[in-house]
């Protein structure tokens, strides 16, 4: 192969990096837009009517886009989050649990330290939140790599004693007790103290501090994961734990770092989703899963849908927030109920994980040619010797 | 909606209006009969689900979709029945419908050779969010269905010779029905061609395949089975409930995919695994409505069965490997 040959070979790899890397989510999303589109016209809406609410409903002004990047924030921090883990092979399903325990940590500091000046109760509250958030991902981290359990089990599991623990956690010890002397017994805390709250950051609006928080955090994880050398093992290690292990990398202790730190993202959308709350306390009236949101599993879409990379994942944890606050929209334009965007969010998965033999099929067809053309250029004169290129007509396995 | 579903689960355990409250009422003779009867019941739905889901496991795909597709199973079942009247119709629509979900969720993993985990929750959320808008959009307000009606009821016969607690066999014959797909299963995974080329192609896909054994048409087969079960699943608890809630199933599907882990891949390790977990959620149902757990404390040995099988997966994972392809899509020619 040629130096020409193989700069083009690169610059030809670069390409389609970078245009399928971005077409095949988007791709994907339109088709389950579509799909979306048939559903509302199934139930007798109009579709183009519906999605023009839907995106008015959550980009259409400054309050609607303020509401887009709170639903965002949760989305964000645990799409970060499954980028590490996801990064690392190891699948994270436990952002729920994950939440919930840094919900829980840090409603539990700030009804301790009520009185701390703001400056600090804040960031001690937002620490907890992370801490209560890694120590859920370490369990099933250390599960994984010392006992072999499954952590898509493990963390599924403990998303189920995490809701019943917030349960049993906000009908007795941190229940509101001056409602329950009213008589009222709701499962939620008091209104925590407003040293706690998320500063508004737009006048008028809801958007609060924890977008800033959730996009910085996501700058960090992508330092963490390509510019240390701990990101650099994590991916190593996802790359291939054989291979990671001869290299004298330490694999067990690189999965359970994956998954405690994932974990920790997690934990701080919970905090997050506690302290930019508009009742400003931790309630599980509605359930785990209403507290939540479903942030646990919509974050893996968003991180699917960004690439499994850290900053792509803030316009798609914004892109999914509009869907949510759009569906209130949709539904008042087109009575087709907000659950569609579960049901959608669920397509963009489906259809981005299968996307993925697309992508290598049109990378093969690429190599291919490229095989084809290297041929003709292996007749010319050898190489420099040790070079490391494929044996020409073998397309590289994925 | 928790507090809904705690009420339907209530009305599953049959309380003794005589039992006397407390711990002395639990240790009579009459309430451990009707906790372990009800166990039985609630048992069911998992054990359709997981038992279907093993035999996925066992040729080397892991459907993590099982709680999506219960859900549409159940609305199908619960749907048809408010329509037609006849349970049967939204048994074998509960059915049906795990059945398209079946090839849908083959194509994806098998056809397109895609991680399978992440696509099974993908199938989650689409079950979780259609269901509930189908729901939504059909039916609106709930309405509850005459479900297990006399026709499904098995009673003993009068003139049998004396059985001690008839209550342990009064039940659905669909109940008899899942217990009797214990036998079935183990007997085609170990007794049949098909079960060989199943437990080879999830072992070692590419040997199977170098000796002519089709690992995609086996897969589609296991996926299409365990999708069929899992929809069964759901329209039992629908059929059995008498309603369907938004998320009633609670992340059932789930429970059943560990209790996969928990049986071992044996069919009659499953088995054993849903009677445990679904004898101490009967329990706890149980001490709830006897007074001797009250208020938060309740909530906190709900957790039991989620927690008891966490220490289960530790230790059986220790002792028994699971299926070597397990999760693993197999091209011909690649290493995995």
């Amino acid at each position: 192969m040629t130096v020409d040959a193989r700069i083009n070979d690169w610059v030809l790899q670069r390409v389609i990096r970078r245009v399928m890397g971005p077409l095949v989510p988007l791709a994907a999303t339109a088709a389950a837009l579509l799909v979306g589109a048939a559903m509302v016209w199934g139930f007798g809406g109009d579709p183009v009517e519906g999605y023009r609410a839907m995106f008015t409903g959550a980009f259409g002004g400054i309050s609607e886009f303020a509401d887009t990047t709170v639903k965002a924030t949760p989305l964000l921090l645990v799409g970060v989050g499954i980028c590490i883990a996801f990064r690392a092979s190891v699948i994270n399903i436990g952002g729920e649990g994950q939440i919930i325990a840094g919900a829980l940590l840090a409603t539990v500091v700030v009804l301790a330290l009520p009185g701390l000046h703001r400056g600090v109760l804040l960031p001690l509250a937002l620490i907890a939140g992370a801490v209560g958030g890694a120590c859920m991902g370490f369990i099933p981290g250390v599960l994984k790599a010392y006992a072999n359990v499954n952590e898509i089990l493990s963390t599924i599991m403990l998303n189920i004693v995490a809701g019943y623990m917030m349960q049993y956690l906000l009908l007795g010890p941190m229940i509101d007790k001056a409602a329950v002397e009213a008589g009222n017994h709701i499962a939620q805390t008091k209104r925590l103290s407003p040293n706690s709250d998320l500063p508004i950051l737009l006048g008028d609006t809801q958007m609060n501090l924890g977008i800033v928080i959730g996009a910085a955090v996501a700058v960090a994880v992508f330092f963490l994961l390509w510019r240390t050398s701990l990101g650099y093992e994590i991916r190593a290690v996802g790359g291939s734990r054989d291979a990671s292990r001869y290299a004298g990398m330490k694999v067990e202790r690189r999965i359970v770092q994956a998954l405690t730190l994932s974990g920790m993202m997690s934990g701080l959308g919970g905090a997050v989703l506690v302290f930019s709350s508009v009742a400003h306390r931790l309630s599980v009236e509605s359930g785990p899963a209403g507290f939540t949101q479903l942030a646990g599993f919509n974050g893996i879409v968003a991180a699917l849908f960004g690439g499994l990379h850290p900053l792509w994942t803030i316009p798609a944890a914004i892109l999914f927030g509009g869907l949510l606050v759009g569906a209130n929209a949709l539904q008042r334009a087109v009575q087709v109920a907000t659950p569609l965007v579960v049901a959608l969010s669920g397509l963009v998965v489906v259809f981005v994980v299968s996307s993925d033999r697309a992508v290598r099929w049109a990378r093969r067809v690429v190599e291919r040619l490229d095989a084809a053309g290297s041929d003709r250029a292996d007749s010319a004169p050898p190489e420099t010797a040790g070079a490391p290129t494929a044996p020409s007509g073998e397309p590289g396995q994925p | 909606m928790i507090a809904q579903l705690a009420l339907l689960d209530g009305a599953a355990v049959e309380v003794f209006a005589q039992a006397r409250s407390g711990w002395s009422g639990f240790f009579t003779l009459a309430t451990l009969v009707a906790t372990v009867a009800a166990a039985i019941r609630l048992a069911t739905p998992y054990l359709i689900a997981a038992v279907g889901e093993s035999v996925g496991q066992r040729s080397g795909v892991l459907n993590l979709g099982v709680d999506g597709v219960m859900l549409l199973g159940a609305f199908g079942a619960y749907y048809t029945t408010v329509e037609t009247g006849q349970p049967w119709y939204g048994l074998l629509v509960g059915l049906g419908i795990g059945m398209a979900m079946g090839l849908v969720y083959a194509f994806i993993t098998v056809t397109l050779h895609a991680e399978q985990g992440i696509s099974g929750i993908g199938i989650y959320l689409f079950g979780l969010g259609f269901s509930d808008l189908l729901f939504r959009q059909l039916v609106g307000t709930p309405r509850p269905i005459l479900a297990f009606d006399g026709l499904f009821d098995f009673t003993l016969p009068e003139g049998r010779p004396d059985i001690p607690y008839p209550d342990l066999y009064n039940h659905s014959l669909v109940i008899y029905l899942a217990f009797l797909l214990v036998p079935a299963v183990t007997l085609l995974v170990n007794r049949t061609t098909f079960g060989l080329n199943v437990r080879a192609v999830g072992e070692t896909p590419a040997a199977a395949d170098s000796l002519g054994v089709s690992v995609a048409r086996t897969r589609y087969g296991t996926i299409l089975i365990g999708n069929t079960l899992a929809g069964a699943a759901g329209a039992v608890l629908a059929l059995e409930k008498g309603i369907f809630i938004q998320n009633m199933t609670n992340g059932m599907g789930f429970i059943a995919v560990a209790l996969v882990y928990f049986g071992a891949w044996r069919p009659l390790g499953v088995l054993a695994g849903s009677l445990l977990f679904s004898l101490v959620t009967a329990a706890v149902l149980q001490w709830k409505t006897l007074g001797i757990l009250s208020g938060a404390a309740a909530q906190l040995t709900e957790m039991a069965p989620a927690a008891v099988t966490i220490i289960a997966l530790v230790v059986v994972t220790h002792r028994i490997g699971a299926p070597s392809a397990l999760t693993r899509p197999f091209r011909r020619g690649a290493e995995h």
